[in-house]
């Protein structure tokens, strides 16, 4: 499973970069401060440059998956969440995919059985899997603005409080921390575990799931296990956040892996397919109405085309069509 | 049913009892795809358009070669030629690059393609369907991907990588069945297209495809029936329909003045069983007294094209409107059919309108306006026809085809590219007695392809259409055993040509219909006399000669 294995060596020497770093060579000023900045501007510039490159594409045709029924007759029933007839319409159906994955909730599992038959059974663990993965993700990148803020705002204290719901340990457990590490873990397994997704699976798919897993566990041992002292972090966070370039106090090398780690994660984002969440918003078969017949879409490279007119066709057949009674307009 | 393009139905059962429950086949353990080898046997490759066909149409490299060659003959700097077009159509559409880019494998698609499901091939998996390109693509087109070759799945371009090309997107109906359950909205059908249009720029080709291409721009329709063929093979239905229910229906040719063109598949004019769908249209038609005309030179729905490329598709849908602008017609109206209804939907508006020429559609007969088709000014005739029902215009006896126990095949674009599901099943439930569903996962938008569609509907190919039609088959043969379905509706003219081989394969004793067919089974036309048998002449149950009720 070289496939596997190269990824995962890669994250460990990764980690083991700002760890030598930090410990051995006292680079704390390049992983505290250039790294964060170049990342992030990687980041913020490289999915601009590739929100430009998709959006300076024409859309030539208008190309919507219908999945259920169309507007037609005013006393049929229409779906208009899977069948968008207005723009508004296809908003909502993009936003259903972003928020709730509504296309992988369909999914199945084909098996044959005897007969031959095939039998489809729902299958809804990818959907539950990917979902409690990306919306615990989300969370925690929202809880941790607390590190980028003096006071915290409130909706994150909010979001703090509801994701410590579960009070068992000290400091008090985040739910989202346990279900985004089961959730990258599970993500790992399907991969490894089917043999269709071990086939379809690359180095590129395995990569930034050790990576994220990585991340998730140091943060998890650094506030419930080795216990990182929190106030030079904040006050690291709080400069990067007001754009400062002061060098920061001592912190131990496990912040530095994870802030690195971080780094790479968001420096890797433009140029894999983890663009897909910004593709995702621009996908044409979920963003457009399906309204084509009542709405004339058009494609600005629309090409001109010589077919064969009537004429051309009557010129070579007047006679077997003058023969068959057929009307023509030349005699 | 069987030839030496197709294992035996014993044979076939055969292997799938043995994988069972697995859908793929053979064992790929410890092996990446790119490893698998690419095989060409009898009965899973097309037959390459012939030299002439392509001359005809102006393509490049006419030769003599087959898929089982060595050598394919490709022209002189045919890599360049495949990496140009390929940046041109990133540049040109959108949707091409964005499903370069978004994939993220997370494998919904895998075991949703009918091709996957019969031949348990894992290139059949939609997902490594488009790796197949996207690994050219990271190698050549971006920037990074390329330096880790073996890390991010990429290669380098090869006549080898042709010959896959070749082989899984010519094993790709363009159903976009994948493209329903993709969290990222990839549809194959839009890699499929593109694929296709650069193999054929460098010769990669199919006969099956570019004939009816070559054909449908002579003479206006695939089969290359010339005009005065057209007009007599569709009074030889008019005298079919005297006979059976002695009205005598009368269709016009290329009329001017007419307020409707009536376009459908040639494949309704001339092939059986497409033909007793276009009886039923003739007594629609007379039944309402519409004032339509049919054209010998518009005389295609369908459009090959579509399977060719962009410019070919709109090249042969030009002559819809046109004609429609020479006769001076108000709107159009579309035969049952589900490419061309894709084509007309999603592309004929964008490609040859405005029709501002063309009046907004409004039935002449009930007065209903089919506000969703003002600007195409195209309705489907499942939607006139339900319109009609609503309206109490018909006369109607679904007794009539009380001899058949029906279940409905949704055509994969009609479903997935034009979210048309409840009008031809209004239609059917008013015309028939008898109706059941085949399994949720099967019909309307999750629709299977009849394994066929898209120009793959070739003799040689059986292997994969069998393989391919065997999910749609498989749902059929449930409703069988289940409710003694024996009668399968389809409102396509691929369909009607490709479902009743796969049905006497899989299903033997499942007979196709096209939904106007039994339309015009039910029709009780004026003036008729007593009618015992359906379209087809088979006796109707409960109308026998000396039923004296």
């Amino acid at each position: 499973m070289k496939k596997v294995l190269k990824p995962l060596i890669l994250v460990i020497v990764l980690a083991l970069v700002p760890y030598v770093g930090v410990t051995y060579g006292k680079l704390d000023y390049l992983f505290a401060i250039i790294v964060p900045y170049a990342a992030t501007a990687i980041l913020v510039l490289g999915m601009i440059w590739r929100l430009i490159d998709w959006l300076r594409r024409p859309v030539p045709f208008r190309i919507p998956t219908t999945c259920g029924q169309e507007q037609s007759l005013d006393w049929i029933k229409t779906n208009p969440l899977e069948c968008p007839s207005n723009p508004f319409m296809a908003a909502m159906r993009v936003l259903s995919e972003v928020f709730l994955f509504r296309s992988l909730f369909r999914n199945t599992r084909a098996e044959l059985h005897s007969g031959p038959k095939l039998v489809y059974g729902s299958h809804k663990w990818l959907w539950l899997g990917g979902l409690a993965f990306h919306w615990s993700l989300l969370i925690v990148v929202i809880r941790h603005a607390r590190f980028f803020f003096e006071a915290m705002p409130f909706p994150v204290q909010m979001i703090e409080t509801m994701d410590s719901l579960l009070d068992v340990t000290v400091p008090t457990l985040f739910l989202t921390d346990a279900v985004a590490l089961a959730a990258v873990t599970f993500l790992v397994l399907r991969r490894l575990q089917d043999e269709k997704m071990r086939l379809i699976s690359l180095s590129t798919d395995y990569f930034p799931l050790f990576l994220i897993g990585a991340i998730a566990a140091i943060g998890v041992s650094m506030r419930y296990v080795t216990k990182v002292n929190i106030m030079p972090v904040k006050a690291l966070t709080l400069s990067l956040a007001h754009f400062g370039f002061d060098a920061p106090e001592p912190i131990g090398a496990l912040f530095y892996v994870h802030l690195f780690l971080v780094c790479v994660l968001l420096a890797y984002v433009p140029f894999s397919k983890l663009v897909h969440m910004g593709a995702i918003f621009l996908s044409p078969t979920r963003n457009l109405p399906n309204d084509s017949r009542a709405k004339r879409h058009v494609n600005p490279w629309n090409p001109d085309i010589k077919f064969r007119t009537y004429a051309e066709y009557e010129d070579e057949f007047r006679e077997k069509m003058k023969k068959a009674g057929l009307p023509v307009e030349k005699q | 049913m069987s030839n030496k393009y197709a294992l035996k139905p014993e044979e076939l059962k055969k292997e799938f009892e043995q994988k069972k429950p697995r859908i793929p086949k053979g064992n790929f353990a410890g092996k990446d795809w790119w490893d698998l080898p690419v095989e060409f046997r009898d009965g899973n490759w097309c037959f390459p358009a012939k030299p002439e066909v392509l001359d005809d149409l102006h393509f490049p490299n006419p030769r003599k070669w087959a898929a089982t060659d060595k050598d394919w003959k490709l022209p002189a700097g045919w890599e360049k030629t495949i990496r140009e077009g390929m940046k041109d159509r990133l540049k040109r559409f959108r949707s091409f690059k964005l499903f370069m880019d978004s994939c993220v494998r997370c494998g919904a698609c895998a075991d949703k393609c009918h091709f996957f499901l019969g031949t348990g091939d894992p290139k059949n998996m939609p997902v490594i369907r488009a790796e197949l390109v996207r690994s050219v693509y990271r190698k050549d087109l971006t920037a990074f991907a390329g330096i880790l070759t073996k890390f991010s799945g990429s290669r380098t371009l090869t006549a080898e990588v042709i010959k896959e090309w070749h082989m899984y997107f010519n094993q790709c109906t363009e159903c976009r069945r994948c493209s329903v359950f993709c969290p990222m909205g990839i549809d194959t059908a839009e890699i499929t297209m593109m694929a296709r249009e650069l193999l054929n720029l460098i010769g990669v080709n199919n006969n099956w495809i570019l004939a009816p291409v070559a054909n449908c721009n002579r003479t206006g329709n695939h089969l290359g029936i010339e005009p005065h063929t057209f007009e007599q093979n569709i009074m030889s239905l008019v005298d079919d329909i005297e006979d059976l229910t002695g009205v005598t229906v009368n269709p016009t040719f290329n009329r001017k003045g007419a307020k409707i063109l009536f376009i459908t598949p040639s494949g309704d004019v001339f092939g059986d069983p497409g033909v007793y769908t276009m009886m039923g249209y003739l007594l629609l038609f007379h039944h309402i007294g519409l004032d339509y005309t049919i054209s010998t030179y518009a005389s295609e729905g369908g459009n090959f094209g579509m399977f060719t490329s962009n410019e070919m598709m709109k090249k042969i849908n030009a002559k819809m409107y046109h004609e429609a602008k020479r006769l001076g017609v108000d709107w159009i109206l579309g035969g049952e059919c589900g490419h061309m209804w894709r084509v007309v939907h999603q592309y004929m508006n964008t490609m040859n309108g405005p029709a501002d020429f063309l009046k907004e559609p409004v039935s002449p007969i009930t007065g209903t306006k089919f506000t969703n088709a003002k600007a195409t000014k195209m309705v489907h005739i499942a939607e006139f026809t339900a319109d009609l029902i609503k309206n109490g215009k018909l006369k109607l006896d679904p007794k009539r085809n009380d001899h058949l126990r029906t279940t409905f095949h949704d055509s994969c674009n009609v479903a997935r590219g034009m979210g048309m599901l409840e009008e031809p099943r209004y239609v059917l439930n008013k015309v028939c007695n008898v109706f059941y569903e085949m399994p949720e996962n099967t019909i309307r938008e999750q629709t299977f392809c009849c394994g066929s569609g898209s120009g793959l509907n070739a003799e040689e190919f059986m292997d994969i259409r069998m393989r391919g039609g065997f999910p749609r088959a498989s749902a059929v043969a449930h409703v069988r055993e289940k409710h003694k379905v024996d009668s399968l509706v389809t409102i396509c003219a691929i369909d009607r040509a490709s479902l009743p081989p796969l049905m006497r394969y899989w299903n033997p004793g499942v007979t196709v219909y096209g939904l106007h067919e039994l339309v015009g089974n039910a029709l009780i036309m004026n003036g008729e006399k007593k009618r015992t048998e359906d379209l087809r002449e088979n006796p109707m149950a409960g109308f026998e000669e000396d039923d004296d009720e």
